[in-house]
């Protein structure tokens, strides 16, 4: 059990307490199955033989935990349209250039609300160099957010109606999100707490992820995430989280928070945000 | 805030009531849309339909359609909770002016996720 902490840790990044190991053997009891192991056991084994790459990936995969949903909470989307993204290009006009980077994404729902919050509250950005770059730790999500393909289940989550017909095609019992949103994302895979290949990013969405990591991993996952956001660029984080972090200010934006580096021209320019916690 | 719960299933009308009363909505219950128009008429306090598509007297499309004609209900949401799922059903509804899409079987989530969209829950 100690290695799969370890793994759980290094690979992922994953802080699992002690006593949560059931966790673990429940998830990977699936794996061990999927690679013909007769046990976790058998599994832990092979691993520890190195050089497993496909089965070390795919027990990666089975220790993250994915949920998520379109719209999720629905008001950081509001923040979005109504005043995070008028801001930043208030901004950067001059360049009409924008990067959001979406760390986490899971299976896509949460890259693919921002890409179409875009299309319809501020269609603007379609006409500039928009670039939304959704990324995550587990080939298997990076994989489904690249095919954008969602079950029924999925789509009766949080996604408007509307939204539905007009960005997905419907595909027997599956939806698809269509080829010109589906063209909006960029996704590859990175690891939060290695180096990360993108930089200059204006907003980062780093939404229910830190949750997942011990204080030391939550120290990594945000210096380089600060090393990726441009200087007066915006970080999101999940609705029931909070960044302590003193080299973060934080402004209020209706019901969301949002963080940028201290000491940066990017506080000032939310305006009508509160610095006053709700 | 009072939902009007339209399904010709008693069962279904007990789960959907369910989990409305636990985002704190008192309901009330309506067997087909013909019912459903009565007990909309009767209680001017009802802030939100929950309609099946298929039922006998009058099926959800038709009690959808007959609420937006009425200038009193213009704006009253109302969110068809249905096993129909082509997307040109979807479309079907909301163009006969139904506000948001429940396809059955769904979790208690995604209903609250739809209401939210309504900004019918905190
Ligand atoms: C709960 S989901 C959150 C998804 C989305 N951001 C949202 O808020 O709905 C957490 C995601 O973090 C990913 N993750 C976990 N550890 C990671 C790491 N070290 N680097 C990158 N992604 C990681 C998981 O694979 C999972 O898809
Ligand atoms: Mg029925």
């Amino acid at each position: 059990m100690n290695f799969l902490l370890a793994l759980a840790r290094d690979r992922a990044a994953l802080a699992i307490e002690p006593g949560q190991e059931y966790l673990l053997s429940c998830r990977l009891a699936g794996v061990a199955n999927q690679h013909k192991l007769a046990s976790v056991e058998a599994l832990v084994a092979r691993l520890r033989m190195g050089r497993a790459d496909a089965l070390a990936q795919d027990t990666v995969d089975a220790l993250t935990t994915n949920e998520t949903s379109f719209f999720r909470d629905i008001h950081p989307y509001d923040a979005l349209a109504t005043q995070i993204l008028p801001d930043l290009m208030a901004r950067r006009r001059a360049a009409r250039q924008l990067t959001i980077w979406c760390a986490a994404c899971s299976s896509g729902q949460e890259p693919y609300s921002v890409a179409m919050t875009i299309r319809e509250r501020v269609p603007e950005l379609l006409t500039w160099r928009l670039r939304i770059i959704a990324t995550d730790v587990s080939q298997a999500m990076v994989d489904r957010t690249r095919a954008g393909v969602f079950t029924q289940a999925e789509v009766n989550r949080g996604l408007p109606a509307r939204m539905l017909t007009k960005y997905l095609s419907q595909q027997g019992t599956e939806w698809q999100v269509r080829p010109e949103v589906r063209g909006m994302i960029e996704v590859q895979r990175t690891n939060l707490v290695e180096p990360q290949p993108m930089t200059g990013c204006d907003l980062v969405l780093l939404r229910n992820v830190l949750i997942y990591f011990d204080a030391a991993g939550k120290r990594r996952v945000l210096d380089r995430v600060t090393r990726a956001l441009a200087p007066d660029g915006l970080l999101m984080v999940g609705v029931s989280e909070t960044l302590f972090d003193d080299r973060y200010d934080f402004r209020v934006v209706g019901r969301t928070y949002v963080y940028s580096p201290k000491g940066t021209a990017a506080a000032p320019a939310l305006r009508g945000a509160s610095q006053e916690k709700p | 805030m009072r939902a009007l719960v339209i399904d010709d299933s008693k069962s279904m009308r007990l789960i959907v009531k369910r989990q409305l009363v636990t985002l704190g909505f008192d309901v009330v219950e309506a067997i087909h849309g013909r019912d459903g128009l009565a007990k909309l008429e009767a209680d001017a306090t009802i802030a939100v339909a929950l309609v099946d598509w298929n039922m006998p007297e009058m099926n959800g499309l038709e009690f959808v359609q007959a609420v937006r004609a009425d200038p009193r209900y213009q704006n009253l949401p109302m969110v068809m909770v249905t096993t129909e799922a082509e997307s040109e059903r979807v479309v079907q509804a909301l163009d006969a002016g139904a506000s948001e899409y429940v396809m059955k079987p769904f979790t208690p989530d995604d209903l609250r996720s739809k209401l939210e969209l309504l900004a019918l829950v905190p």
